[in-house]
């Protein structure tokens, strides 16, 4: 996995998908992952239908080119977070 | 804010040691991937332990069996200007460090984003490099 930061969940500076109990899933960065949630840097958003595709099918593109970093830094609650998974191990 | 120009060094010493080309301004980048001919690689460096530590030997593996006509680099985060203008060579992919562009014939044939270097070993990435090579059509290596 990632480089070990002191102090850091093992997959800081991993990109990551965080898929959410909603509409949303985020890719970013991962910085940490700790009590308060997951923290992503450099993030970016899709919802559900959005543009006319599903969650999977933006993660699929995501997966061929990364995404743009459209959030600096993005903390996702524990409540809503339903998995996380290197965007490396898509497709 | 760029880092240390010590602290890089040796980063891209790794690369430049292997007959990379070093792009260090705008007008290098152009002149690099305006020749529109041919097979270019290139290597957009970066200080970043997780991925560009397996990145840089990556590309000394495949290099050592393939050769493109043409290998040159940027490094993100220091050379700012060379950078942004790598990028606006391929304009609809997002930006990201470590990465590998394959340009054939002047049109990028083959990306390699960060997440795809991020958690897997050289011998790995080497192995994407050498497909992306033989796909396009890059020369085996000199011998010796």
């Amino acid at each position: 996995m990632g480089t070990f930061h002191q102090g850091k969940h093992a997959l800081h500076g991993i990109t990551v998908v965080v898929d959410t109990t909603g509409a949303e899933v985020w890719v970013g960065r991962c910085d940490d992952i700790t009590e308060q949630g997951v923290i992503l840097l450099d993030a970016d958003v899709h919802r559900d239908g959005d543009d006319g595709h599903s969650k999977g099918e933006w993660v699929e593109r995501a997966a061929r080119f990364g995404v743009w970093p459209r959030h600096r830094r993005q903390v996702l609650t524990g409540d809503v977070v339903t998995s996380v998974r290197p965007l490396g191990e898509v497709g | 804010m760029p880092y240390s120009p010590l602290l890089v060094k040796p980063m891209r010493e790794e690369l430049s040691s292997l007959g990379v080309e070093e792009l260090l301004t705008a007008e290098d980048v152009d002149r690099f991937l305006g020749n529109d001919s041919g097979t270019a690689l290139l290597i957009v460096n970066s200080v970043c332990g997780c991925a560009a530590g397996m990145a840089r030997p990556g590309v000394r593996l495949a290099l050592a069996e393939q050769q493109p006509d043409r290998v040159g680099t940027v490094f993100a985060g220091q050379d700012l200007e060379a950078t942004a203008r790598a990028r606006a060579y391929f304009p609809e992919v997002p930006p990201s460090s470590p990465s590998m562009a394959l340009f054939k014939d002047g049109e990028l044939v083959w990306f390699l984003p960060r997440h795809r270097i991020e958690g897997r070993s050289a011998e790995q990435v080497a192995e994407d490099l050498k497909a992306a090579f033989t796909e396009n059509a890059a020369a085996p290596a000199a011998a010796g």
